[in-house]
Protein backbone atom coordinates (compact mmCIF):
# COMPACT_ATOMS: atom_id res chain seq x y z
CA UNK A 1 0.00 0.00 0.00
CA UNK A 2 2.73 2.35 1.05
CA UNK A 3 4.47 1.55 -2.47
CA UNK A 4 1.43 2.41 -4.17
CA UNK A 5 1.22 5.54 -2.38
CA UNK A 6 4.27 6.49 -3.39
CA UNK A 7 3.67 5.85 -7.04
CA UNK A 8 0.82 7.75 -6.64
CA UNK A 9 3.05 10.98 -5.15
CA UNK A 10 5.45 10.45 -7.70
CA UNK A 11 3.38 10.56 -10.91
CA UNK A 12 1.44 13.27 -10.20
CA UNK A 13 4.52 15.43 -9.51
CA UNK A 14 5.69 14.29 -12.85
CA UNK A 15 2.33 14.88 -14.32
CA UNK A 16 2.31 18.60 -12.76
CA UNK A 17 6.21 18.69 -13.75
CA UNK A 18 5.36 18.26 -17.50
CA UNK A 19 2.42 20.57 -17.62
CA UNK A 20 4.05 23.38 -15.53
CA UNK A 21 6.81 23.00 -18.77
CA UNK A 22 3.86 23.15 -21.26
CA UNK A 23 2.64 26.20 -20.14
CA UNK A 24 5.77 27.58 -20.16
CA UNK A 25 6.40 26.88 -23.59
CA UNK A 26 3.11 27.89 -24.69
CA UNK A 27 3.13 31.39 -23.75
CA UNK A 28 6.40 32.41 -25.70
CA UNK A 29 5.48 30.90 -29.17
CA UNK A 30 2.86 32.54 -31.25
CA UNK A 31 0.03 30.27 -32.18
CA UNK A 32 -3.23 31.01 -34.24
CA UNK A 33 -4.78 30.82 -30.97
CA UNK A 34 -7.38 33.29 -31.64
CA UNK A 35 -8.83 31.45 -34.51
CA UNK A 36 -8.98 28.65 -32.51
CA UNK A 37 -10.68 30.25 -29.78
CA UNK A 38 -13.16 32.35 -31.85
CA UNK A 39 -14.15 29.06 -34.48
CA UNK A 40 -12.92 30.47 -37.73
CA UNK A 41 -10.52 27.58 -38.07
CA UNK A 42 -13.90 25.50 -39.25
CA UNK A 43 -14.25 28.07 -41.64
CA UNK A 44 -10.89 26.75 -43.25
CA UNK A 45 -11.28 23.28 -42.93
CA UNK A 46 -15.27 23.11 -44.20
CA UNK A 47 -13.52 24.93 -47.60
CA UNK A 48 -10.75 22.68 -47.81
CA UNK A 49 -12.62 19.61 -46.94
CA UNK A 50 -14.96 20.90 -49.70
CA UNK A 51 -12.35 21.06 -52.54
CA UNK A 52 -11.65 17.86 -51.40
CA UNK A 53 -14.80 16.37 -52.06
CA UNK A 54 -15.39 17.95 -55.21
CA UNK A 55 -11.64 16.88 -56.00
CA UNK A 56 -12.54 12.80 -55.54
CA UNK A 57 -16.48 13.38 -56.88
CA UNK A 58 -14.29 14.24 -60.26
CA UNK A 59 -11.82 11.00 -59.61
CA UNK A 60 -14.96 8.65 -59.17
CA UNK A 61 -16.58 9.67 -61.80
CA UNK A 62 -13.65 9.23 -63.81
CA UNK A 63 -13.27 5.76 -62.19
CA UNK A 64 -17.24 4.77 -63.32
CA UNK A 65 -16.42 6.12 -67.04
CA UNK A 66 -13.42 3.76 -67.50
CA UNK A 67 -15.32 1.13 -66.21
CA UNK A 68 -17.72 1.62 -67.96
CA UNK A 69 -15.50 1.93 -71.20
CA UNK A 70 -13.56 -1.61 -70.25
CA UNK A 71 -17.16 -3.52 -70.28
CA UNK A 72 -17.95 -2.27 -73.92
CA UNK A 73 -14.85 -4.20 -74.90
CA UNK B 1 32.10 -11.54 -7.75
CA UNK B 2 28.13 -12.02 -7.47
CA UNK B 3 27.63 -8.15 -8.08
CA UNK B 4 29.28 -8.35 -11.02
CA UNK B 5 26.38 -11.35 -13.10
CA UNK B 6 24.85 -10.06 -15.62
CA UNK B 7 21.41 -10.00 -15.81
CA UNK B 8 19.94 -11.93 -18.49
CA UNK B 9 18.59 -9.10 -21.26
CA UNK B 10 14.96 -8.77 -21.04
CA UNK B 11 13.45 -8.50 -24.64
CA UNK B 12 10.44 -6.46 -24.53
CA UNK B 13 9.15 -3.88 -26.97
CA UNK B 14 11.48 -0.91 -25.33
CA UNK B 15 14.37 -2.95 -26.12
CA UNK B 16 13.66 -4.32 -29.91
CA UNK B 17 12.82 -0.86 -30.80
CA UNK B 18 16.08 0.56 -29.44
CA UNK B 19 18.20 -2.90 -31.31
CA UNK B 20 16.58 -2.35 -34.27
CA UNK B 21 17.16 1.82 -34.07
CA UNK B 22 20.73 0.71 -33.78
CA UNK B 23 21.06 -1.37 -36.28
CA UNK B 24 19.52 1.20 -38.69
CA UNK B 25 22.01 3.44 -37.43
CA UNK B 26 25.09 1.37 -38.33
CA UNK B 27 23.94 -0.82 -41.17
CA UNK B 28 26.53 0.14 -44.07
CA UNK B 29 24.49 2.35 -46.76
CA UNK B 30 26.15 0.39 -49.65
CA UNK B 31 24.74 -2.95 -47.97
CA UNK B 32 21.03 -1.35 -47.62
CA UNK B 33 21.53 0.10 -51.34
CA UNK B 34 22.66 -3.67 -52.16
CA UNK B 35 19.69 -5.42 -50.51
CA UNK B 36 17.15 -2.87 -50.84
CA UNK B 37 17.48 -3.39 -55.07
CA UNK B 38 17.22 -7.20 -54.35
CA UNK B 39 14.10 -6.70 -52.74
CA UNK B 40 12.97 -5.01 -55.51
CA UNK B 41 14.19 -7.25 -58.02
CA UNK B 42 12.45 -9.74 -56.06
CA UNK B 43 8.95 -8.34 -56.38
CA UNK B 44 9.24 -7.60 -60.19
CA UNK B 45 9.05 -11.95 -60.38
CA UNK B 46 5.47 -11.65 -58.48
CA UNK B 47 2.35 -11.95 -61.12
CA UNK B 48 0.58 -9.42 -62.76
CA UNK B 49 -2.81 -10.43 -62.34
CA UNK B 50 -2.60 -9.46 -58.52
CA UNK B 51 -2.29 -5.85 -59.79
CA UNK B 52 -4.80 -5.97 -62.32
CA UNK B 53 -7.78 -7.53 -60.22
CA UNK B 54 -6.72 -4.93 -57.68
CA UNK B 55 -7.07 -1.99 -59.76
CA UNK B 56 -11.42 -2.50 -59.86
CA UNK B 57 -11.55 -3.33 -56.39
CA UNK B 58 -13.23 -0.53 -53.85
CA UNK B 59 -11.93 -1.61 -50.69
CA UNK B 60 -8.65 0.85 -51.05
CA UNK B 61 -10.35 3.63 -52.84
CA UNK B 62 -12.72 4.11 -50.07
CA UNK B 63 -9.77 3.97 -47.37
CA UNK B 64 -8.07 6.18 -49.16
CA UNK B 65 -10.94 8.61 -49.21
CA UNK B 66 -11.58 8.13 -45.83
CA UNK B 67 -7.97 8.59 -44.53
CA UNK B 68 -7.71 11.98 -46.39
CA UNK B 69 -10.78 13.09 -44.97
CA UNK B 70 -8.99 12.50 -41.47
CA UNK B 71 -6.09 14.06 -43.13
CA UNK B 72 -7.71 17.15 -43.63
CA UNK B 73 -9.71 17.65 -40.66
CA UNK B 74 -7.42 16.09 -37.95
CA UNK B 75 -4.56 18.08 -39.27
CA UNK B 76 -6.27 21.58 -38.97
CA UNK B 77 -8.00 20.98 -35.77
CA UNK B 78 -5.78 18.36 -33.85
CA UNK B 79 -3.34 19.75 -31.26
CA UNK B 80 0.37 20.43 -32.64
CA UNK B 81 3.72 20.95 -30.37
CA UNK B 82 4.66 24.85 -30.21
CA UNK B 83 7.55 24.97 -31.50
CA UNK B 84 9.44 28.62 -32.40
CA UNK B 85 9.93 29.78 -36.04
CA UNK B 86 7.69 26.85 -37.13
CA UNK B 87 4.41 27.79 -35.28
CA UNK B 88 1.08 26.70 -36.80
CA UNK B 89 3.17 25.84 -40.48
CA UNK B 90 4.31 22.59 -38.73
CA UNK B 91 0.90 21.11 -39.85
CA UNK B 92 2.25 21.45 -43.69
CA UNK B 93 4.03 17.77 -42.43
CA UNK B 94 0.79 16.47 -43.24
CA UNK B 95 0.97 17.27 -46.54
CA UNK B 96 4.48 18.69 -47.97
CA UNK B 97 6.17 15.50 -46.42
CA UNK B 98 3.57 13.13 -47.73
CA UNK B 99 4.24 14.49 -51.33
CA UNK B 100 7.79 13.15 -51.48
CA UNK B 101 6.44 9.76 -49.31
CA UNK B 102 4.26 9.24 -52.55
CA UNK B 103 6.58 10.11 -54.50
CA UNK B 104 9.41 7.69 -53.64
CA UNK B 105 6.35 4.89 -53.35
CA UNK B 106 5.58 5.72 -57.18
CA UNK B 107 9.29 5.64 -57.99
CA UNK B 108 9.45 2.31 -56.24
CA UNK B 109 6.72 0.96 -58.40
CA UNK B 110 7.83 1.87 -61.02
CA UNK B 111 11.38 0.79 -61.35
CA UNK B 112 9.98 -2.74 -60.39
CA UNK B 113 7.90 -2.85 -63.64
CA UNK B 114 10.77 -1.63 -65.58
CA UNK B 115 12.86 -4.52 -63.83
CA UNK B 116 10.23 -6.86 -64.83
CA UNK B 117 9.56 -5.84 -68.32
CA UNK B 118 13.66 -6.33 -68.46
CA UNK B 119 12.66 -9.84 -67.53
CA UNK B 120 9.39 -10.69 -69.08
CA UNK B 121 9.63 -7.85 -72.49
CA UNK B 122 5.63 -7.50 -72.13
CA UNK B 123 4.55 -4.14 -73.40
CA UNK B 124 2.31 -3.93 -70.43
CA UNK B 125 4.74 -3.63 -67.92
CA UNK B 126 6.49 -0.87 -69.74
CA UNK B 127 2.68 0.94 -69.67
CA UNK B 128 2.82 0.36 -65.58
CA UNK B 129 6.17 2.02 -64.97
CA UNK B 130 5.66 4.78 -67.02
CA UNK B 131 2.28 5.93 -65.58
CA UNK B 132 4.12 5.64 -62.22
CA UNK B 133 6.86 7.53 -62.79
CA UNK B 134 4.60 10.33 -64.69
CA UNK B 135 2.53 10.49 -61.68
CA UNK B 136 5.33 10.42 -59.35
CA UNK B 137 6.79 13.55 -61.15
CA UNK B 138 3.61 15.31 -60.62
CA UNK B 139 3.49 14.48 -56.69
CA UNK B 140 7.47 15.05 -56.71
CA UNK B 141 6.86 18.94 -58.31
CA UNK B 142 3.81 19.63 -55.43
CA UNK B 143 6.61 18.78 -52.87
CA UNK B 144 8.93 21.18 -54.60
CA UNK B 145 6.59 23.69 -54.90
CA UNK B 146 5.22 23.44 -51.42
CA UNK B 147 8.46 22.63 -49.85
CA UNK B 148 9.62 26.22 -51.67
CA UNK B 149 6.38 28.20 -50.18
CA UNK B 150 7.36 27.05 -46.76
CA UNK B 151 10.62 27.50 -47.01
CA UNK B 152 10.72 31.08 -47.78
CA UNK B 153 8.70 31.95 -44.64
CA UNK B 154 10.07 29.90 -42.05
CA UNK B 155 14.18 29.71 -43.55
CA UNK B 156 13.98 33.57 -44.28
CA UNK B 157 16.09 36.05 -42.37
CA UNK B 158 12.87 38.03 -40.29
CA UNK B 159 15.18 41.04 -41.17
CA UNK B 160 14.75 41.18 -44.46
CA UNK B 161 12.26 40.42 -46.96
CA UNK B 162 11.19 36.43 -48.39
CA UNK B 163 11.82 37.84 -51.81
CA UNK B 164 15.08 39.12 -50.96
CA UNK B 165 16.38 36.08 -48.66
CA UNK B 166 15.66 34.40 -51.03
CA UNK B 167 19.00 33.75 -52.64
CA UNK B 168 20.50 32.64 -49.58
CA UNK B 169 17.98 30.09 -48.78
CA UNK B 170 18.03 28.90 -52.64
CA UNK B 171 21.11 27.15 -51.92
CA UNK B 172 19.84 24.88 -50.20
CA UNK B 173 21.67 21.22 -50.67
CA UNK B 174 18.34 19.76 -50.49
CA UNK B 175 16.61 22.45 -52.99
CA UNK B 176 19.36 21.53 -55.20
CA UNK B 177 19.29 18.03 -54.73
CA UNK B 178 15.65 17.33 -55.28
CA UNK B 179 15.61 19.55 -58.07
CA UNK B 180 18.37 17.41 -60.02
CA UNK B 181 16.33 14.32 -59.13
CA UNK B 182 13.10 15.72 -60.37
CA UNK B 183 14.98 17.03 -63.87
CA UNK B 184 16.39 13.35 -64.26
CA UNK B 185 12.66 11.85 -64.03
CA UNK B 186 12.14 14.53 -66.65
CA UNK B 187 14.33 13.58 -69.02
CA UNK B 188 12.87 10.14 -68.61
CA UNK B 189 9.63 11.30 -70.15
CA UNK B 190 11.30 13.23 -72.96
CA UNK B 191 13.62 10.50 -73.97
CA UNK B 192 10.93 8.30 -74.27
CA UNK B 193 8.57 10.36 -76.73
CA UNK B 194 12.05 10.66 -78.75
CA UNK B 195 11.88 7.27 -79.15
CA UNK B 196 9.53 5.90 -82.16
CA UNK B 197 10.02 2.18 -82.41
CA UNK B 198 7.75 0.90 -79.57
CA UNK B 199 10.16 -2.48 -78.04
CA UNK B 200 13.41 -0.40 -78.38
CA UNK B 201 11.40 2.74 -76.43
CA UNK B 202 10.72 0.02 -73.88
CA UNK B 203 13.80 -1.32 -72.80
CA UNK B 204 15.78 1.71 -72.97
CA UNK B 205 13.52 3.96 -71.02
CA UNK B 206 13.10 0.55 -68.45
CA UNK B 207 17.50 0.71 -68.08
CA UNK B 208 17.06 4.49 -67.73
CA UNK B 209 14.30 4.45 -64.84
CA UNK B 210 16.82 2.02 -63.04
CA UNK B 211 19.66 4.77 -62.93
CA UNK B 212 16.80 7.78 -61.90
CA UNK B 213 16.06 5.54 -59.74
CA UNK B 214 19.66 5.06 -58.64
CA UNK B 215 20.34 8.44 -58.37
CA UNK B 216 17.59 9.66 -56.29
CA UNK B 217 19.28 8.15 -53.62
CA UNK B 218 22.50 10.52 -53.53
CA UNK B 219 20.53 13.33 -54.79
CA UNK B 220 17.76 13.18 -51.99
CA UNK B 221 18.66 11.50 -49.30
CA UNK B 222 22.75 11.19 -48.85
CA UNK B 223 24.39 14.61 -50.54
CA UNK B 224 21.85 16.99 -48.36
CA UNK B 225 22.87 14.71 -45.57
CA UNK B 226 26.36 14.87 -45.62
CA UNK B 227 26.23 18.93 -46.31
CA UNK B 228 24.88 21.78 -43.48
CA UNK B 229 21.46 22.23 -44.20
CA UNK B 230 18.63 24.24 -42.94
CA UNK B 231 16.15 20.82 -44.21
CA UNK B 232 15.54 18.89 -40.74
CA UNK B 233 17.63 15.74 -41.34
CA UNK B 234 20.89 17.35 -42.57
CA UNK B 235 23.67 15.71 -40.91
CA UNK B 236 21.40 13.87 -37.94
CA UNK B 237 18.85 11.53 -39.49
CA UNK B 238 15.67 11.21 -40.85
CA UNK B 239 13.11 13.05 -38.82
CA UNK B 240 10.20 11.99 -40.69
CA UNK B 241 10.52 7.67 -39.30
CA UNK B 242 12.76 8.94 -36.31
CA UNK B 243 11.05 7.69 -33.61
CA UNK B 244 12.44 9.88 -30.98
CA UNK B 245 12.13 12.86 -33.48
CA UNK B 246 8.39 13.55 -34.13
CA UNK B 247 6.22 14.08 -31.94
CA UNK B 248 3.56 11.79 -30.57
CA UNK B 249 0.45 13.59 -31.53
CA UNK B 250 1.57 14.67 -34.87
CA UNK B 251 2.58 10.81 -35.37
CA UNK B 252 -1.31 10.22 -34.96
CA UNK B 253 -2.11 12.10 -38.33
CA UNK B 254 1.43 11.73 -40.23
CA UNK B 255 1.25 7.66 -40.58
CA UNK B 256 -2.63 8.00 -41.78
CA UNK B 257 -1.77 11.05 -44.02
CA UNK B 258 1.36 9.30 -45.80
CA UNK B 259 -0.97 6.17 -46.85
CA UNK B 260 -3.79 8.43 -47.34
CA UNK B 261 -1.56 10.28 -49.93
CA UNK B 262 -0.20 7.13 -51.45
CA UNK B 263 -3.17 5.61 -52.39
CA UNK B 264 -4.35 8.69 -53.87
CA UNK B 265 -1.36 8.67 -56.23
CA UNK B 266 -2.00 4.81 -56.91
CA UNK B 267 -5.56 5.41 -57.80
CA UNK B 268 -4.82 8.09 -60.03
CA UNK B 269 -1.91 5.93 -61.47
CA UNK B 270 -4.51 2.72 -61.89
CA UNK B 271 -7.09 4.92 -63.70
CA UNK B 272 -4.02 6.11 -66.05
CA UNK B 273 -2.60 2.65 -66.60
CA UNK B 274 -6.45 1.51 -67.61
CA UNK B 275 -6.75 4.39 -70.02
CA UNK B 276 -3.35 3.27 -71.83
CA UNK B 277 -4.18 -0.46 -72.00
CA UNK B 278 -7.30 0.90 -73.23
CA UNK B 279 -5.66 2.68 -76.15
CA UNK B 280 -3.26 0.24 -77.00
CA UNK B 281 -6.19 -2.70 -77.37
CA UNK B 282 -7.35 -0.52 -79.71
CA UNK B 283 -4.67 0.37 -81.88
CA UNK B 284 -3.93 -3.43 -81.77
CA UNK B 285 -7.10 -4.63 -82.79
Amino acid sequence: MRKMKFLFVVVTLLLSATIGYAQDETNKVDMADTMRSNGRIYVVVAVVVLILIGLILYLVRLDRKITKMEKEK
Amino acid sequence: MEGLKCEPLKVNSYVLLHTSYILLRIYPFPLFLLHFFKMIAGLSLVSNGCAQKCMHKSWWKILCVVLLFYTFIAGFLMDVPRLPALSETIRNLYFHVCMWFCMMILFTASVVYAIRYLRTNKLVDDIYSRQFAAVGIVFGVLGYATGAIWMSYTWADPNNSSFQSFSAVAREPKLIGAAIALLIYFAYMVLRDSISDIDKRARITAVYNIFAYALLFPTIWIIPRILPSLHPGGQNGNPALDFKDIDNRMRMVFYPAVIAWTLLGVWITSLKIRLSLLKEKRLLQ
